[in-house]
């Protein structure tokens, strides 16, 4: 009898599930990277100095800081701010803070009353030139499966307890729009200077997960 | 209906482990290598984002289970390569190349990759103006499906079919994953920040003042009012 999956195969047209090559490949997962990057690079499809230069990029020239920098920027200049909530790509990318995953970036603002938290439930989507390769927890079935269904809950495993009467809204990022999160400025830090602002603005602040840190953390070296 | 990937509202996974959260640096290498793989051999044009979700979504419900974020990543990565005749099976079975690959001069290069992946890839198009004004009450796809292709790739989350919301960002257009994803075209579509009550969509124990916003492209939507 013909095997109608060999059809299939024939095109991407289909979903083809039962039909994985991936397990072939070793089962340790080091070594099926390794064997991987080994058949790719002999087929002349990979060239390892351009992993490594991949790997230098999102580990050594983007991160976190990137999104500080704007945020803190955004809490001192007026017209910046306004760029970045009416219309953020042209400047981002003059400021080199642009690439892929970050095409088009949303900023959403921590107010009194609202309070944002950026989620993707169907995958990882993560707004890598502002924030860099996401943290595990954010790619976690757990942080998928209930930031949307109890985001307070999920709140208070990062230690964050809003006051009452707050509202949390959750952003899935189910298309290539990134969110990020644009925490309350900490009170305290009036003629603070960007740089200074910047380093209270943790990563975790702009997925909505925490709050920029006191000044006080500062100071004492915590 | 639904695939494993889609995790939104799903219950009994347990606390969310704000430690488990190391910097990219601190990663083990393989993770890293398993990133800079997939990056790569994205440069090779035999495929687009969409189809490379799709082809972790594809993974088998244990495999899914099982595996590590990156383990996902390479499971996926090798499926779409055998899918798309990059490589054979055999290949990956015997770890023996067959030969030199007819794509190889798309190959990432390491003096340019930085540059190209500072680039970025939009995913904007010119293509029709919305029908949804800011404001309008619409009512998503139930169930949450690919209309075109059965089983297919689709960024409607099951937790949020069937459910009434109200639109509240224009992003232009946007190319159509459930299109994109199995090599039919961008078939680009307005799409469109669409905010549902936590209630609408979990229930009276959700809190009535919370909200959830998802990116909806137009045809998931119907007009509700």
């Amino acid at each position: 009898m013909m095997d109608l999956r060999t059809q299939f195969c024939e095109c991407f047209v289909m979903p083809h599930d039962h039909d994985h090559p991936h397990s072939h490949l070793p089962s340790d997962p080091a070594l099926r990277v390794r064997a991987l990057e080994t058949l790719l690079t002999d087929k002349g499809l990979v060239d390892p100095a351009a992993l490594d230069a991949i790997i230098d990029l999102y580990q050594n020239k983007i991160g976190p800081q990137n999104g500080a920098q704007v945020v803190a920027k955004m809490w001192c200049d007026v017209n910046f701010h306004r760029q970045m909530i009416e219309d953020p790509m042209p400047r981002l990318q003059e400021m080199g803070l642009y690439g892929r995953q970050g095409e088009h970036m949303v900023f959403v603002e921590n107010t009194d009353e609202v309070h944002n938290m950026v989620v993707c439930t169907l995958c990882s989507c993560y707004p890598w030139p502002l924030l860099g390769i996401p943290p595990g927890w954010y790619k976690s079935d757990a942080y998928r499966a209930r930031a949307v269904r109890e985001p307070r809950a999920v709140l208070s495993e990062f230690g964050v307890t809003l006051p009452e009467g707050k509202k949390v809204r959750v952003w899935d990022s189910t298309a290539e729009v990134r969110y990020l999160v644009v925490p309350q400025r900490p009170a305290g830090t009036q003629g603070f200077s960007e740089d200074d602002l910047a380093a209270l603005v943790t990563r975790d602040s702009m997925i909505g997960t925490g709050l920029a840190q006191a000044p006080s953390t500062l100071e004492s070296g915590a | 209906m639904s695939r494993i990937h889609d995790m939104g509202g799903r219950l009994g996974t347990g606390a969310v482990d704000p430690q488990d959260g190391y910097d990219f640096a601190e990663a083990k290498d393989w993770h890293k290598r398993a990133l800079a793989l997939n990056v790569a051999c994205g440069f090779l044009g035999q495929w687009n984002i969409d189809a490379s979700r799709h082809a972790r979504e594809l993974l088998d419900p244990q495999d899914y289970m099982a595996f590590s974020y990156y383990e996902k990543w390479m499971g996926g990565l090798a499926d779409l390569m055998v899918d798309r005749g990059v490589v054979t099976v055999e290949e990956l079975a015997s770890g023996q190349a067959a030969g030199v690959s007819p794509v190889r001069a798309r190959a990432a290069k390491p003096e340019t990759v930085e540059a190209v992946l500072m680039n970025g890839s939009p995913s904007a198009r010119e293509a029709t103006a919305p029908v949804f004004a800011v404001g309008a009450q619409v009512r998503t796809r139930k169930p949450a499906r690919n209309v075109a292709v059965p089983g297919g790739h689709t960024r409607l989350p099951a937790y949020a079919a069937g459910a009434i919301g109200e639109v509240v960002l224009h992003h232009g257009a946007h190319v159509f994953p459930d299109s994109n994803a199995h090599f039919s075209g961008e078939a680009a579509e307005p799409l469109y920040a669409v905010r549902f009550t936590a209630q609408a969509l979990w229930g009276a124990e959700a809190d009535p003042l919370d909200e959830v916003v998802l990116d909806l492209w137009e045809s998931y939507l119907e007009p509700a009012a």
